[in-house]
């Protein structure tokens, strides 16, 4: 039997040689940190903090603003220049480092994590201001109290790690594989459910024979290779490969009786049950051909990425495409004097001389898009409806099941923006829907 | 051959018996003050209304759901046309023609771009990327998408990248204004002339450093305006120069104290439209489709 996977998909080349072997290296402390007020899905943080306040390492400097919101804490000691905005990040909290190092008091073991009732192990969660890592920044503690009506049966931890280039994930499965496991066995707590999995993709079989190896002792934890193919790590596409189940149209895992983790938040979970530490540091991959010694750190919470790229011995020449993320999600950016957030997993530089930016075409109906939509959606059609401005049909084209993971734009040999002009379709949709809800409000 | 013709022969004149027949017998009474409606709307589709084009709307007035100046492009001239038709009172029209203002004047020589946008030619989509690639978060993106979506093709882009209404084809039907993903086109009265080009709302320093002519909130105008008229008020996340369009009497005395050059004065619309037509008439090449300032609508 073949590796477990799912429908679609495209297999881009991984360019992961160029970290993959590399152990994860604590990254120099940054001179300042910039902390968004906005690293979650949903309501910005409220800033407790003013300029000219001191703050040490973990104390709280942001508070949950709704019950879709989190937490965010300070990652270095020093004090408050400002809260100011950062274009594409929203307001930030600037502190300066003053270089002591302090830990706030509020962060303390816990004597007793065996013994903290649900309720208690949420709050904590919620208190360390955990989102999810892989990249999406869904506050865990929303996802861990699904519905009474929603029984949840398995919690699977993502270590698919499907995008190029990216190695974090693999770097945290084959260094810190009992963390892994000991952050699953809470959320399988949290969440009254008794089975657990991790899916990684088989092309790091070094991290499933680790995993294996920690989770020897637990007969209810299993490790599944999965085939190594894009989008893997997609939530949606997981649970198809590692449970044969699908996420209905417009579903969330939890309607299918899962819930979905990345393994990195899986140890944020544990630190901070365990051991009272907020999210203030994260693994971030540094790569790409533009960039001279290709990295894993593990840096703060606000380090200015230049700061990561420096330390990586900086670029090698002209930069054609920075980006937050991977190749096929990430997010492009135009300097490098932005934050790593909770959810930066990489940061790619790219020569400019190894872009290829061919002009688009017309669609040739070829239907390669339908081919490799993991969803099943047809993109083409989409698009054109997008383009048309004919948001009711995108709509019922199912466009809100996408998940935007790029895999139509990357086949398309027309090389048309598909990716651009659904995600377009979106969000003129979410304005009109909002549009009316106030109208009706009013009236 | 001749089977051939004589049954098509019979076959079509049986089709033309039952087709006379039906015709009178389900015969549907239309009024015919239903149809004078639709001709009197401009019947260009727009939607402004809100309803299914022209002939949505000529049904919804005919049945008393929408009002006799329900159509926004055909004002008040069309209001008295369909009201005359429906033998109702008109509505007043003693409304001034409001017109389509840009409310940013930063251009491609004013403004610069923070970074290369390589991508759907839309300014909503590049605006959903890091706020868009002009310097200014504010500003006009210039992809000109609003020209795209004029359902009259009265707005053009300019040689720096800034869109130029065409107010002889403007119908102010607002699709535009709506459309406009920094809403920065606004409705205004013709006779205005006095405007802010700008709703940078940073302060000072930040937006002068992303733009040559933005509001740098230095509160001249607002100390100089005779007619109060003038001020630097909250908007959105910040402040900027906002003038009071109902006390502005167009002396032009901030067009002159500011120093960024961010307000400015217009030419009377009506002036600019005539020296168009005086063009026209003189060189048969001239087709007239600019408003005379010499950029060339195709």
């Amino acid at each position: 039997m073949g590796a477990k996977t799912f429908n679609g998909g495209i297999y881009p080349p991984g360019f992961k040689e160029l970290t993959c072997s590399k152990e994860i290296t604590p990254a120099n402390e940054p001179e300042q940190v910039l902390i968004p007020l906005s690293q979650h899905i949903g309501a910005p943080c409220k800033p407790i903090v003013k300029r000219r306040d001191t703050v040490k390492i973990g104390q709280k400097i942001g508070e949950s603003a709704g019950f879709v919101s989190s937490t965010i804490h300070a990652s270095i000691s020093g004090t408050v220049k400002e809260i100011k905005p950062v274009s594409g990040f929203g307001q930030c909290i600037v502190i300066e480092n003053d270089g002591k190092q302090e830990m706030d008091p509020s962060v303390k073991p816990n004597p007793n994590p065996e013994n903290l009732s649900l309720d208690e192990m949420r709050n904590i969660i919620l208190e360390a201001g955990i989102v999810g890592l892989g990249g999406a920044m869904f506050p865990s503690h929303v996802k861990f109290a699904p519905p009474e009506d929603k029984p949840i049966d398995e919690v699977i931890l993502n270590g698919g790690e499907c995008e190029p280039y990216l190695t974090a994930d693999h770097r945290v499965m084959l260094e810190k594989p009992d963390r892994i496991i000991a952050g699953l066995k809470y959320i399988m707590k949290i969440v009254k459910c008794n089975r657990g999995s991790i899916g990684v993709e088989d092309n790091k079989m070094d991290a499933v024979e680790a995993l294996r190896k920690a989770a020897a002792g637990s007969d209810n934890i299993e490790v599944v290779a999965l085939k190594a193919k894009y989008p893997q790590g997609g939530e949606k596409q997981l649970i198809e490969a590692c449970t044969g189940r699908e996420v209905p149209s417009g579903g969330l895992p939890m309607d299918v009786g899962i819930v979905v983790n990345n393994v990195g938040t899986a140890i944020a979970v544990a630190d901070a049950i365990e051991n009272g530490t907020p999210l203030i540091q994260r693994v971030v991959t540094v790569t790409g051909n533009g960039i001279k010694n290709p990295a894993n750190y593990l840096a703060r919470i606000g380090t200015p990425i230049r700061e990561l790229i420096e330390q990586s011995g900086g670029y090698t020449g002209r930069i054609g495409k920075l980006i937050s993320g991977g190749p096929l999600m990430g997010a492009a950016l135009y300097s490098d004097m932005v934050p790593v957030t909770k959810g930066t997993s990489g940061i790619l530089a790219l020569e400019h001389s190894s872009l290829d930016r061919a002009e688009e075409r017309e669609c040739v109906r070829c239907a390669k898009c339908v081919d490799v939509c993991p969803i099943g959606l047809e993109p083409t059609t989409i698009m054109t409806y997008s383009k048309m401005g004919e948001w009711d049909l995108a709509n019922e084209n199912h466009v809100f099941d996408c998940i935007e993971c790029g895999s139509c734009s990357f086949m398309c040999p027309s090389r048309i923006p598909l990716i651009q002009h659904i995600a377009h379709a979106k969000n003129m949709i979410s304005q009109k829907e909002r549009e009316e809800k106030e109208k009706a409000a009013e009236a | 051959m001749f089977p051939a013709m004589l049954s098509l022969a019979l076959i079509g004149g049986l089709f033309g018996v039952v087709l006379a027949v039906a015709s009178k017998k389900f015969h549907v009474e239309v009024d015919p003050r239903m149809d004078a409606i639709a001709d009197a709307l401009p019947g260009s589709n727009c939607g402004a209304c809100g309803y299914p084009g022209c002939g949505g709307l000529a049904e919804a007035i005919f049945e008393g759901r929408a009002p006799v100046d329900a159509c926004p492009p055909g004002g008040s001239e069309v209001a008295a046309k369909i009201a005359g038709i429906m033998g109702e009172e008109a509505a007043a029209g003693d409304e001034e023609k409001q017109i389509i203002q840009l409310m940013c004047g930063g251009g491609k020589e004013n403004c610069g771009d923070k970074y290369a946008y390589i991508g759907v030619q839309d300014c909503r989509i590049a605006k959903s990327l890091m706020g868009g690639p002009k310097n200014c978060d504010f500003g006009c993106l210039g992809l000109g998408t609003c020209a795209e979506v004029c359902p009259f093709d009265a707005i053009y882009m300019d040689d720096n990248d800034l869109p130029v209404v065409d107010h002889d084809k403007c119908t102010a039907c607002g699709i535009c204004v709506e459309t406009c993903p920094q809403a920065l086109l606004q409705f205004v009265g013709i006779s205005k002339l006095v405007h802010v080009r700008c709703r940078n709302t940073e302060r000072g320093r930040e937006a002068r450093a992303g733009c040559k002519v933005a509001c740098i909130k230095c509160k001249l105008c607002e100390r100089n305006c005779p007619q109060d008229a003038i001020h630097v008020k909250s908007f959105g996340e910040g402040t900027v120069a906002i003038i009071d369009y109902d006390k502005c009497d167009n002396c032009g005395t901030c067009v002159e104290v500011c120093r960024m050059n961010t307000i400015t004065l217009s030419e009377e619309p009506a002036a600019g439209l005539a020296a168009a037509a005086v063009d026209a008439s003189d060189d048969s090449d001239n087709c007239g489709g600019c408003p005379g300032a010499g950029t060339c609508a195709n």
